[in-house]
């Protein structure tokens, strides 16, 4: 059976694949999206020292943590790619699924902080901090969970062989998930 | 096509990318470490100028931004000038307290208000105070 390949797919008036190309738009978007939410966080938060006190209760070492977690899921990410290029699928899959893992501490560390907050009476409605808190880390940790999932599907292709560019893609898309949370960590846990 | 004819060739060994790992981490920790010392500007480059190097890093050798094509440099740099011109537009909004037709009625809680009110609602188990300048969280 003849395979085609969708046209889109194949041309690249760029030099840069269409699949990569296309993970940088989604990326321009999602840099409008979270760096909107952190340049009116910075205005705020400037402007009123109170907020400050707020963000004492935040858990400085639970998002260090995450950081830690985040920065060498990258790293299996990274590698998982370069297994990828050199056509070493099982060790990619493996990898991918390091990532996976990493992904998943993450929500459970962030978990546990939720509880903790939420229990001390720190809602989303109890100040413009929390409400902010809340909303940067719950978009960002929805990315965390759509990365996983996406790392998922296409890891047992991977595994196969198939589509190998793929894990470049997502890696891309996870590291600037990674690059989001650099940023977060130090204006909701450490400015304080 | 091959799958991955077109992308990134990846002659590094594993060892580099480790080695740009471990000097991620050696930054996390002095961004955790600089707060702890109480000097506001210690922590201002502890906090946001390693926060800087690190994404620079991110970018620069995971994701590869420093071997890629210039059109994806265009993108990103469209989108943080919309970025600018967003700032530039709420700033004079958020960040002046007075006007001719409005009348500011937020009232800014001093440290004690602030923890008067947390005890009176039972928020948290801990003070404002402890929070500023000695690094305390």
């Amino acid at each position: 059976m003849s395979h085609s390949v969708p046209i889109a797919t194949t041309r690249s008036a760029t030099g840069i694949p269409t699949s990569r190309l296309a993970v940088w738009w989604i990326l321009a978007s999602e840099v409008v999206i979270f760096g909107g939410l952190i340049t009116c966080y910075l205005l705020f938060r400037l402007h009123h020292e109170a907020w400050g006190y707020e963000a004492a209760y935040t858990k400085a070492w639970a998002g260090g943590l995450n950081t830690f977690v985040l920065l060498t899921s990258s790293l299996f990410i990274v590698l998982a790619h370069q297994a990828a290029e050199n056509k070493q699928t099982d060790k990619s899959f493996k990898y991918i699924w390091y990532t996976i893992g990493g992904g998943l501490i993450f929500m459970m560390v962030k978990a546990y902080e939720y509880t903790s907050e939420i229990s001390h009476g720190f809602t989303l409605t109890k100040s413009v901090f929390w409400s902010f808190y809340y909303t940067a880390t719950g978009l960002h940790g929805f990315h965390v969970l759509a990365g996983m999932v996406i790392m998922a599907i296409i890891s047992f292709d991977v595994k196969k062989g198939k589509n190998l560019h793929r894990v470049e893609c997502i890696g891309i898309y996870w590291h600037f998930v990674d690059v989001v949370w650099i940023f977060l960590f130090p204006l909701l846990y450490i400015a304080k | 096509m091959s799958d991955t004819a077109e992308n990134h060739h990846d002659s590094h060994p594993p060892k580099y990318y480790v080695k740009i790992w471990g000097f991620l981490l050696v930054l996390l920790v002095i961004s955790l470490v600089g707060p702890e010392l109480g000097i506001k500007w210690l922590t201002l480059i502890t906090a946001f100028g390693i926060a800087l190097v690190k994404a620079g890093m991110v970018c620069a050798y995971f994701m590869h931004m420093n071997i890629e094509k210039k059109y994806v440099w265009y993108i990103l740099t469209a989108t943080l000038l919309l970025l600018l011109v967003m700032f530039t537009g709420l700033a004079p909004d958020i960040m002046k307290p007075t006007g001719q037709n409005w009348e500011n009625i937020y009232h800014e809680p001093t440290a004690e208000e602030w923890n008067a009110e947390q005890d009176a609602h039972g928020h948290g188990d801990g003070h404002a105070e402890d929070a500023h300048g000695d690094g305390g969280h």
